[in-house]
């Protein structure tokens, strides 16, 4: 034995050196995104409202296809049909079996052997055809406005909150002119210029939609800016286009992707607001507007004309509102509880 | 401060300038005219030109229109064979105006209301059930909401009057469709605040005080609260009118939001240019006060350009 020791080593057991440990990576780490995922996901009703999106989407692209009738087909032998659906027609409450608001069943009196899920309108169309090809409308005006505003905006407010001074006094100068111009009133005036079309209205929205994004990204750019990982990027010799590109926008993201959740119901809206004041959609293309529109005008005698495409809106508009809430819960730190 | 408000000035007179000429010269580019009648003969079609002064070249036209507006003028509607625009705007504005405040009102108070109660009880099923409203109030559309309510209340239960306005209790349906907006958009903001305001010192200060649990939350959490909604008055009031145009049309009122929807479909272009411009000011106004009040009420917000 070692005279200078003078206890035996074989008494100590090694302890566990978190050194050692700390070294090796054990789990990935939480990505922004990751979190962010984890975080809504724990939000139910923002789930649910992300399959109800999901759900919708599936039938706008493939309801049509659920049956053979087409959205044009007229028939005035089956028109202003009640709703029927095979089992839900049990349920006498749903007002899925076919009677309508008297109580007499169409399908008999009319000697019907189809089932029309949504019913048919008053020339005979089935309602189901329309209402899905009418929101796939409706959802492609919204995605194609939001997605252009987002592009104009991002654009916009990083420029001007990144070249700072002049540019941005000017660049804000116009946005204040902009917002000073009620929205739905200009998206009227210019729909009286272009005449209602899909693109005139996405057009007409977009002229006044982008200025929030650009704000957004604006306030966001001009927090970033002056952080020291761009000072480190630009002392490595990264230009103005790669900071931004690289940099600036990646980091704004967040607040990108909430504003655009809350832009397409927005969209949604106003489009079915057009049809509404009689600047809508002219047929025969039909937007989910133009249907509850039509459906008003028989809401006292075929309420279901009115009642489905109503419900449809409304609970796209919930949706992506829950959506929107529940990404601003998961994306903005500020939110955590 | 003086300094602000005039550069404020300015701004809104330079954006209504704007307005003013951007709806004068769309206007002009849209096709066909008021005039379009076969049954018109072309020395017809030139009288009518002459006496509502469409002869003229359009930059004098301009200058015309300008000249009257600051008078006071807007010209003379088509539809209704020479009744001055801005009597039409007299005549109609009362009724919206009275429908408009009145939903804001009631909107505001039925907002607080379910705002602050989801705030005390924050996190509980009652405060769940506050959301829900609110985001449901935020989504549905007001032509949705405003059709089935005239259809539920008014035709089948046949509780309250389906249109026209005759009397108070032909103004409750179309309220309650336009405030919806309001409900939805003041309960939110308030129950995020009064979240925050809840959990500040001054809470806790109150509380040691010994005041009651209702004075305490009237006037410490309440009241403070209260000056961020003032930010979202610009946003309400511009729901509101775009609201009238729709609730109006469903309830048969005749409103300025109904005469703007009849004249677009008219192409009765004076008026609509009339109407544009009336809610352009209308909304400049109402941002403008609205900035000035939270400068007023919060002291800590400090107006660019401020006095020293």
């Amino acid at each position: 034995m070692d005279p200078n020791q003078k206890y035996d080593p074989k008494l100590f057991e090694r302890a566990s050196r978190p050194e050692e440990d700390s070294s090796e990576v054990h789990d990935t780490g939480l990505t922004f995104w990751r979190d962010a995922w984890i975080q809504f996901r724990r939000n139910k009703a923002a789930l649910l409202g992300l399959i109800v999106i999901g759900l919708i989407i599936f039938l706008a692209i493939f309801g049509p296809y659920f049956n053979s009738y087409g959205s044009d087909e007229q028939n005035m032998s089956r028109s202003n049909l009640p709703p029927k659906v095979p089992l839900l027609e049990k349920v006498s409450w749903l007002g899925m079996d076919g009677t309508d608001s008297r109580g007499v069943d169409q399908y008999e009196v009319k000697g019907i052997d189809e089932n029309f899920w949504f019913g048919t309108d008053e020339l005979g169309r089935d309602l189901w055809t329309r209402v899905w090809e009418g929101s796939r409308i409706s959802l492609y005006i919204a995605f194609l406005a939001a997605g252009i505003d987002l592009i104009i905006g991002v654009i916009y407010g990083s420029v001007s909150a990144y070249y700072g001074g002049r540019v941005d006094n000017v660049m804000q100068r116009i946005l204040e002119v902009l917002m000073g111009i009620p929205e739905l009133i200009l998206v009227i005036l210019l729909i009286m210029l272009l005449q209602p079309g899909i693109l005139s209205i996405t057009l007409a929205m977009i002229i006044t939609g982008w200025v929030g994004m650009a704000r957004i990204v604006r306030g966001q750019v001009l927090k970033l800016k002056n952080q020291e990982f761009v000072l480190a990027s630009r002392a490595l010799g990264a230009k103005d286009n790669r900071l931004l590109m690289k940099h600036l926008i990646p980091n704004t993201m967040g607040p990108i992707i909430i504003t655009t959740m809350f832009t397409v119901p927005v969209a949604i809206f106003t489009e079915a607001f057009l049809s509404f004041i009689g600047l809508g959609l002219q047929p025969p293309i039909a937007s989910l507007g133009t249907l509850v529109n039509d459906g008003f005008k028989l809401l006292r005698i075929y309420p279901h004309l009115m009642v489905i495409s109503s419900v449809v809106i409304s609970l796209i508009m919930i949706s992506f509102n829950i959506v929107g809430d529940g990404l601003r819960d998961a994306l903005d730190p500020r939110m955590k509880r | 401060m003086k300094r602000y408000v005039i550069s404020r000035i300015i701004f809104m007179l330079i954006t209504l300038l704007i307005i003013i000429s951007f709806t004068f010269f769309l206007m002009q580019t849209l096709p066909g005219s008021p005039f379009n009648d076969e049954q018109l003969s072309e020395f017809q079609r030139e009288q009518m030109n002459e006496r509502y002064g469409l002869n003229e070249p359009v930059p004098k036209q301009y200058l015309n229109y300008l000249t009257n507006l600051v008078k006071g003028d807007l010209g003379v509607s088509f539809q209704y064979d020479g009744r001055p625009v801005t009597g039409i705007i007299k005549e109609r504005i009362g009724t919206s105006a009275v429908l408009g405040i009145q939903s804001l009102i009631f909107g505001t108070i039925i907002g607080l209301a379910l705002g602050i109660i989801g705030a005390l009880y924050h996190n509980t099923t009652i405060d769940y059930a506050s959301i829900i409203i609110a985001v449901i109030g935020l989504s549905i559309p007001n032509f949705v909401f405003a059709g089935l309510l005239q259809y539920w209340v008014g035709v089948k239960l046949e509780w309250l009057p389906v249109a026209f306005w005759r009397g108070f209790e032909y103004t409750i349906l179309p309220t309650i469709a336009l405030s919806m907006f309001v409900i939805a958009t003041v309960a939110r903001y308030i129950r995020t605040e009064m979240i925050e305001v809840l959990s500040e010192d001054y809470m806790l200060t109150a509380k040691s005080k010994g005041l009651s649990r209702f004075t305490m939350i009237w006037r410490h959490g309440v009241r403070n609260s209260m000056i961020p909604i003032i930010t979202i008055m610009g946003p309400l009031v511009v729901s509101l009118v775009t609201g009238t145009l729709i609730v109006e049309k469903i309830f048969s009122i005749p409103g300025l939001g109904d005469q703007f929807v009849d004249s677009i479909l008219t192409n009765d272009y004076p008026v609509i240019m009339g109407v544009t411009i009336f809610y352009s000011a209308l909304f400049i106004f109402v941002v403008f006060v609205v900035d000035l009040l939270y400068g007023v009420l919060d002291p800590r917000i400090r107006l660019s350009g401020g006095d020293k």
